[in-house]
């Protein structure tokens, strides 16, 4: 099949490649790039393992062609720390507080939780948990990980104003 | 030494993070950025990707396989079928029950998406083409889906490959499409009883067939390397070393040649023991093309071909004194295997651990029988985040002991305490043969009553009746007691196998020089936290830090021998070893320690993390220093170095216990269901790590959530699978979920080493019946007696219905 040449950035890199048009961007990310935090645990959509960033919002890469993220800005879980390692406050809040098990969910969990705190940076545990049904945790019960997301937002609304 | 330097005992033992520390989880540094190493992330040179053409029919003969379009795609280099693999007898495999499974359709198909051919391809979108192209013809036959009609005399033959076995690996087959016969007790006293007794209650309970559903699929890379014929498969195995040992006997290939490594998995709940065809498929690729080859089952896949949960139909039959004292228990199931009998069970326990069905409770006689059949439904039986068959049998025994409540009027929270197993009693024999280890139910369920009020939830409840009599509401509150008994750590190697194999398990531990350590352990984490949890077991016995501990798990060629991780037997049976190993190590370390003080070994006494001299604690060596010893000191009659393994064999199960309570309230008009509180007390023994148990009791009430509120797995009249995606699959998010309250009480297990009992299965097993309880609960007053799973809206709204309660 012809393959399409795609640039765009990932975690901050530019990247390019080429693929088939077919080809779903986790696929891109996982298989291409060798990016292999985000996970496929479904084939309909509604797990959420394959979350990624792109252009400020949330998508399930699973969803996505790799041609409909030609020059987008993507992020995964593995850009989510900081660039000299410092983990983000919610990496640190999900294992303080026990916001997973398995952790195959986790990437997409949080990446996700990152892109809902700047939706709204301080969610009440009702709009923490709308804010990641479209994530599904089989292990966890999702307490833990709603704790975790609201802690780190604590943090991060502590540090802005100290900040400001 | 500076003494104001010197670690008091309390900080040496905060320094260790041992048993009863709240440690945070070593894995998680590694998950939370993207780091896991699941087995879809492995990717080798050359590695081609595999994926099945499977069966669209329910019951069908194979014609034809045509799979010349399919060979002449792009990227396409095999398409392999029954044919291929019967050279090689491979067509068939054993399963852990002792039946066989047709790895591909061997001429006819037994349920949908059942595997007919593996295709093989350069990448994964070749081989999915390669799928569509192969052409399959079918001539459909009559099919059966229906447990209950398999066995009537004009039902169709499934199994022809066993068409004159009368005998099957549990006895006598008395129908063609009949399994196995099962049975503990005593039929005809419990018959007698049931006859003598004041009050009978009957019912069918039926468990729907269900599915553990791990976010990550099953999967493996088998990699044949033709140089020095070594064949490692990595693989989503629970169970890695008995998958290597039969992957031997199947393949004919030297045990030694095969390696197993499971990676990290993402979540198992049973659905990771079994041996799936896409294993052997994967391997016979990669031995044929001298390749790597990967298969990766898709969400649908997995849901409609690996590893099904329950479908066990049983009829409960209860009879009591007018007081409401249990007098006798007996039940009849019929148990849907599937088209191949794949459960993973122990090989003597056709229906696992179903006869812990007579629960918590002291039931002087009963009678369990239970009746396996094949249907045209998918293979498994696992044991879905529940031990072998124990959360039917939890579920059978707390409804009717409702139902049985609702008969006598007796409020369901007092009849249960009226017939729990009394303090005194343990180690109690139930009526079933189980030999109960330790428990303190009367404690537990009386903590758990107080603690949510449970008087008053009963007078609001009653507010809450006369209100909607009135017409003041639309809702109905109801109330879920379940008090259940786990039977988990299988098991003693005396009476529990799997394919021979007992199921003992084992811990491996090397001590280094500097006094940091590793241990090796048969068992494999899925999110259970072994890496953590296990290093605070041996920080505790050894008096190195948790940190300082490294634990290895899931590669057959540096762990020791071990049966795995399902059935809640980490804990008891990897657990104990790992105390054990331990034990070994500091008995060696004492004869070291006693060496370098100049005095007997008799003369010491260990203190946290040292040897000291009885009476002058001055005088010591730490484990650090002795390790360090072990390596650079000649020692006579001591062999150099710090090592230990150990083989643990339990003597017997454990019996983690617990009392749930849920308060909801349904809306009649919607058949809504808001689950306003639900109370889980658990007593799991010694309790190694309390932040990773509650993790695991939310874990698994949110698995009861969904098992009760909305999964199942049905199939039509035409064989055709429903619920085999999350389209109609139901996993809850955390919309649905409610907050979950944890407690517990801590009764140690005798015969463990630390006395801990495992826990991961427990809420699962209790909370199903909870749910249901409180569900059934709520219209228990307009005379309903049992309403089944699951409690989706649709059923409740019909049940409010056929009460009349609609508007």
């Amino acid at each position: 099949m012809a393959k399409i040449h795609v640039k765009m950035t990932v975690n901050g890199r530019e990247v390019e490649g080429l693929a088939e048009p077919r080809t779903l961007l986790i696929h891109f990310l996982r298989e291409d790039l060798g990016i292999t935090g985000p996970h496929i645990g479904c084939d309909t959509s509604h797990c959420g393992a394959c979350t990624v960033d792109l252009d400020g919002k949330s998508v399930k890469s699973c969803t996505v062609f790799v041609g409909q993220a030609e020059g987008a800005d993507v992020t995964t879980i593995e850009g989510i720390a900081a660039a000299d390692g410092t983990l983000h406050p919610l990496q640190e809040a999900f294992r303080e507080h026990h916001g997973l098990q398995c952790g195959f969910c986790t990437p997409g969990m949080i990446t996700r939780a990152h892109r809902l705190l700047q939706e709204n940076p301080n969610p009440s545990d009702a709009e923490i948990r709308m804010g990641i049904s479209g994530n599904l945790c089989r292990c966890t019960g999702y307490q833990n990980i709603v704790k975790a997301i609201r802690v780190a937002a604590d943090e991060i609304n502590s540090a802005r104003e100290a900040a400001e | 030494m500076n003494e104001q330097s010197t670690p008091t005992s309390a900080e040496r033992v905060e320094k260790l993070q041992g048993l009863g520390s709240s440690r945070k989880r070593v894995e998680d540094v590694r998950f939370t950025q993207g780091k896991g190493n699941y087995v879809d992330d492995i990717k080798l040179p050359g590695m081609l990707f595999g994926d099945f053409v499977r069966s669209p029919y329910g019951h069908a003969r194979v014609k034809k396989i045509d799979a010349e379009a399919a060979l002449a795609a792009p990227g396409v280099l095999a398409v392999i079928t029954a044919e291929d693999l019967k050279p090689l007898n491979l067509h068939y495999m054993p399963t852990l029950a002792g039946d066989v499974q047709a790895v591909l359709a061997d001429e006819k198909v037994l349920f949908q998406n059942q595997e007919v051919a593996f295709v093989v391809a350069e990448d994964r979108y070749a081989a999915a083409d390669g799928v569509e192209l192969v052409e399959v013809e079918y001539e459909g036959l009559p099919v059966v889906v229906d447990a209950f009609k398999a066995m009537d005399d004009d039902a169709p033959v499934l199994r022809e490959d066993l068409e004159g076995k009368t005998e099957g690996a549990h006895g006598p087959r008395k129908h063609h499409n009949h399994i196995f016969h099962w049975e503990v007790g005593d039929q005809a006293g419990t018959e007698k009883a049931l006859e003598e007794a004041d009050v009978v209650v009957e019912e069918l309970i039926t468990y729907p067939r269900s599915h553990p559903s791990p976010i990550e699929t099953c999967g493996c890379v088998a990699s044949m390397d033709k140089v020095n014929g070594k064949l490692t498969i990595w693989g989503t195995f629970q169970a890695p070393h008995a998958v290597r040992t039969v992957a031997s006997l199947i393949t004919n290939i030297a045990e030694h040649n095969i390696r197993i490594v499971s990676p990290d998995i993402g979540g198992g709940f049973g659905n990771k023991v079994g041996v799936y065809p896409g294993y052997i498929c994967a391997a016979v690729a990669s031995i044929v093309t001298g390749q790597p080859v990967k298969w990766i089952e898709d969400k649908i896949e997995n849901l409609t071909a690996t590893a099904f949960a329950r479908d066990y139909h049983m009829t409960g039959k209860i009879g009591a004194t007018k007081d409401g004292r249990i007098t006798a228990l007996s039940c009849n199931v019929l148990a849907d295997h599937g088209a191949f009998d794949a459960c993973a069970d122990p090989t003597k326990f056709p229906a696992g651990f179903f006869s812990i069905c007579t629960g918590s409770y002291d039931i002087p006689i009963a009678y369990a029988g239970v009746d396996g059949v094949y249907t045209n439904k998918a293979p498994g039986g696992v044991a879905y985040r529940c031990s072998f068959r124990v959360t039917e049998a939890a579920y059978m025994i707390e409804r009717m002991v409702d139902v049985l409540a609702r008969k006598l009027d007796m409020d369901p929270a007092e009849l249960r305490t009226k017939n729990l197993i009394k303090k005194e009693q343990f180690p109690y024999t139930s009526a079933l043969g189980w030999e109960y280890d330790s428990g303190d139910y009367q404690t537990a369920m009386t903590k758990a009553l107080e603690t949510v009020g449970y008087t008053a939830l009963r007078e609001e409840q009653a507010a809450n009746r006369k209100a909607f009599e009135a017409g003041e509401t639309r809702s109905l509150m109801g109330i879920g007691v379940a008090f259940f008994t786990e039977i988990v750590g299988a098991g003693p190697v005396k009476n529990c196998d799997i394919l021979g194999l007992g199921m003992f398990d084992s811990c491996e531990i090397r001590i280094h020089p500097t006094g940091s350590a590793i241990a090796r352990l048969g068992t494999i984490s899925q999110g259970q936290g072994h890496a953590t949890t296990f290093a605070q077991i041996l920080a505790s016995e050894i008096g190195i830090p948790a940190e300082d501990i490294t634990i290895e798990e899931g590669d057959t060629d540096t762990a020791p021998y071990g049966l795995g991780t399902y059935g809640s037997r980490s804990t008891p049976v990897a657990g104990a070893a790992t105390a054990m190993a331990g034990r070994k190590i500091r008995a060696k370390a004492q004869m070291i320690a006693a060496y370098l003080l100049e005095v007997h070994d008799n003369d010491l006494e260990w203190d946290i993390d040292r040897f000291q001299v009885k009476g002058n604690p001055e005088r010591s060596k730490t484990m650090k220093e002795i390790a360090f010893a072990s390596y650079n000191q000649a020692i006579p009659g001591l062999e150099p170095g710090l090592e230990a393994v150990s083989y643990y064999d339990p003597p017997n199960m454990t019996y983690p216990y617990g009392a749930y309570i849920c308060v909801l309230d349904v809306d009649v008009d919607t058949g809504v269901i808001d689950v306003r509180r639900f109370y889980a007390l658990d007593d799991c023994g010694t309790r190694i790590n309390p932040m990773i148990i509650e993790g695991q009791v939310h874990g698994g009430l949110t698995e009861a959530l969904a098992i009760s509120m909305g999964q199942e797995i049905t199939y039509d009249e035409t064989g055709n699978v429903h619920g085999g995606s999350l389209l109609d699959f139901f996993l809850p998010t955390a919309v649905e979920t409610p907050v979950w309250e944890t407690d517990h009480t801590e009764t140690p297990s005798p015969h463990h080493p630390i006395g801990a009992k495992g826990v991961g299965e427990s809420p699962n097993v209790g909370g199903v019946p909870a749910f249901s309880n409180a569900v059934n609960d709520a219209f228990a007053h307009f005379g309903l007696t049992h309403t089944g799973m699951p409690h989706d809206h649709w059923r409740v709204w019909k049940t409010a219905q056929g009460l009349g309660l609609t508007g």
